[in-house]
C-alpha cells in the first residue's frame, strides 16, 4: 500500500491539474494541461529524444570526469598535505563562484563552435566539489587499528592506499558522487541557458526555444523529461551504491 | 610443560627496560617499566582501565616509541613475528573473512595459493572453515573474534599481543574462547601477552601476572600462577583457582591503593 502512495498522489495531481485547466479556460501559453503536454511529448518525441540524449551524455561524462579528478586529487592530497593546504581553497573557490557567472567566459574562451566542450567543462565544475570533499573525508576516516595492523605488517604506501584507504573512503566516495550526480545534470542545464545561442541543442535550449515560442506544451514536455533523467541518474547511482556496500552492515542496505 | 614455559628456562624473548611514555601534552602515561617476557610465556598484563596496559602492547608492537628506555629483543623479530588482537575485531568490512585472514601474507606479498591454503587452515583451527566466504557483518562477535584470531595467527608469529580480545563479548562465549586461545597455545607454542582488567581471566589463563598500577602506569607486582596445565573446568572449579583469585584480587586493590 505504502509504494502506491506516491503515484496515486501523482495521479491525483495531474487529474485536479487537468480539471481546473479545463474548467477555468485557462490559455495554453499561462499553463497547458497534462493531456497537452502528453500529445507535445508524443508528436515531439524525436526531437526532445535527440535533446535528452545530448543532454544526458554531456551528463555523464562531466560526472565520469568529476568522479574520476575528484577522488584523484583527494588521494594527491592524501599523500601530500603541502599540496593540498596548497590547491584545496582554489577548489573552493572554483566551488562557491556561481556557475552562472562564469559560464560566458568560459563558452567564450571554449568557442561557441564547441560549445558541448563549454558545456562539459561547466557542468564538471559544479558536480566535481562534492566528490573531492567526500573523498577528502573518505580517505581519513580509516579505522585507526586497522591502520596500525598494516603498520605491523609492513604494507607499503601503495598496499595502504589501495587496500585500506580507498575501500575505507568508498562509502563517501558513494555518498558524494550521488550528489555530484544530480548537480552534474544541473550544471548541463544552467550551462546550456547561459550558453543557449541555438549551437546547443540540449534540453534546456528546448526550453527556452519553447518559452520564446510560447510553445508551453514543448516547455513542459522538456521539462518533465529533465525531471526524468534526473530520477534516472539519481536511481542508478542509488543502485551502485546498495550494491557495492551491500555487505558492509548486517542488513545488507547501504 | 609447565616448566618449559616458565620464564628464563627458554630464555626471555623480549625485555622491557625503564619504558616510559609522556605524551606531548605532558601526561605520563608510563613511567619506568620493567618486565622480562620469557619465550612460550603466556603473561597478562593486569590493571583497572588507563594504567597504560595497551600502550605496553603498542610499545611492544612497535606501533608507538617511547619516551625513555626501550623494547630489548633478544632474537631480531621480523615482519609477521608479531601478532596483534585489538578489542574490536578490527576485520576489512568489505572483505570476505577469509581475505580478511589472508592479508597479513597478502601484504607480506606470499604467494597466492599458498596464502589462501595458510589462511584456510588457520581459519579451520578456529572452528571457522565453514565461513571462509561470508562477509564479517554476517557473523556474530564471537566468531568476528576468532576470525581476528585467525589472522593474528597466519602468519605464525612467535609474539601474540592482545588488548582485551574478549572484553566485548558476553560472558559464555568469553570463556570458550579462552579456552580456544589456550588450545591454540598449547598447539602453536608462541609467547602471549595478554592485556586483561578481569582477575577471573588472568589467572585462568596465564603463567605468569603482571599486575600494574593506576597512571603513571608502571608494574607493581608479579605474580606465577601455579596452576596445572592444560587448564579446563576441573581448574576453573577448583578450590586452588579460587584462592588464587582472591589473592590476585587483594594484590590489585593493594596496588592501585598505593598509588591513589
Amino acid at each position: 500500500m505504502r509504494r502506491l502512495l506516491p503515484p496515486l498522489v501523482g495521479l491525483l495531481f495531474l487529474l485536479t491539474w487537468e480539471l481546473v485547466v479545463r474548467l477555468r479556460d485557462v490559455p495554453v501559453f499561462v499553463l497547458p494541461p497534462p493531456s497537452a503536454v502528453a500529445t507535445a511529448l508524443w508528436n515531439d518525441a524525436p526531437l526532445l529524444l535527440q535533446s535528452s540524449w545530448i543532454t544526458l551524455i554531456i551528463t555523464v561524462q562531466a560526472f565520469l570526469l568529476a568522479l574520476i579528478t575528484g577522488v584523484g586529487l583527494a588521494v594527491l592530497f592524501k599523500q601530500s598535505r603541502a599540496l593540498e593546504a596548497a590547491l584545496y581553497p582554489y577548489a573552493v573557490i572554483l566551488q562557491v563562484t556561481p556557475i552562472v557567472a562564469i559560464a560566458p567566459l568560459v563558452v567564450i574562451w571554449v568557442g561557441y563552435e564547441r560549445v558541448n566542450l563549454a558545456l562539459l567543462i561547466l557542468a564538471w565544475i559544479v558536480a566535481f566539489f562534492p566528490v573531492l570533499s567526500n573523498s577528502t573525508a573518505g580517505l581519513s576516516a580509516v579505522d585507526p587499528n586497522l591502520r596500525d595492523l598494516f603498520r605491523l605488517y609492513g604494507a607499503s604506501r601503495w598496499q595502504v592506499l589501495w587496500r585500506l584507504a580507498l575501500p575505507s573512503a568508498l562509502p563517501y566516495i558513494l555518498a558524494g558522487a550521488r550528489i555530484s550526480g544530480g548537480l552534474a545534470l544541473i550544471g548541463a542545464v544552467v550551462a546550456e541557458f547561459v550558453a543557449g545561442s541555438g549551437t546547443a541543442t540540449g534540453l534546456a535550449w528546448r526550453v527556452i526555444e519553447a518559452g520564446n515560442r510560447l510553445n508551453m506544451p514543448r516547455l513542459f514536455a522538456a521539462l518533465t523529461l529533465l525531471s526524468v533523467l534526473g530520477i534516472l541518474i539519481f536511481a542508478v547511482l542509488t543502485g551502485i551504491q546498495r550494491r557495492l556496500l551491500r555487505h558492509w552492515h548486517p542488513g545488507g542496505a547501504g | 610443560m609447565a616448566k618449559q614455559r616458565d620464564a628464563g628456562v627458554s630464555g626471555d624473548l623480549l625485555r622491557l627496560r625503564g619504558l616510559g611514555l609522556t605524551y606531548a601534552n605532558g601526561t605520563r602515561a608510563l613511567d619506568n617499566v620493567d618486565l622480562a617476557v620469557g619465550e612460550g610465556e603466556f603473561l597478562s598484563l593486569l590493571g583497572p582501565s588507563g594504567c597504560g596496559k595497551s600502550t605496553i602492547l603498542r610499545l611492544v608492537a612497535g606501533l608507538l616509541a617511547p619516551t625513555t628506555g626501550g623494547v630489548e629483543r633478544v632474537r631480531p623479530i621480523t615482519r609477521g613475528d608479531t601478532g596483534f588482537v585489538f578489542q574490536e575485531p578490527t576485520l576489512m568490512p568489505w572483505a570476505r573473512i577469509i581475505d580478511n585472514v589472508r592479508l597479513p601474507l597478502d601484504l607480506a606479498g606470499v604467494p597466492r595459493a599458498e596464502a589462501q591454503e595458510r589462511a584456510e587452515d588457520g581459519l579451520a583451527r578456529v572452528g571457522l572453515g565453514d565461513f571462509l566466504r561470508a562477509f564479517p557483518a554476517e557473523l556474530s562477535g564471537g566468531m568476528k573474534m576468532r576470525a581476528a584470531l585467525a589472522r593474528a595467527l597466519v602468519t605464525a608469529p612467535r609474539l601474540l599481543l592482545l588488548d582485551e580480545p574478549f572484553a566485548a563479548l558476553d560472558e559464555i562465549t568469553r570463556l570458550k574462547l579462552n579456552d580456544d586461545l589456550l588450545a591454540l597455545w598449547e598447539r602453536e607454542r608462541f609467547t602471549a601477552i595478554f592485556v586483561t582488567h578481569s582477575v577471573f581471566e588472568s589467572v585462568y589463563l596465564s603463567g605468569r601476572i603482571a599486575i600494574m598500577g593506576p597512571r603513571p602506569g608502571r608494574v607493581v607486582e608479579q605474580v606465577t600462577v601455579e596452576l596445572p596445565w592444560p587448564r579446563d573446568l576441573s581448574v576453573r572449579t577448583g578450590t586452588a583457582y579460587g584462592a588464587l583469585c582472591r589473592d590476585v584480587s587483594d594484590r590489585l586493590h593493594r596496588a592501585m591503593g598505593a598509588l591513589i
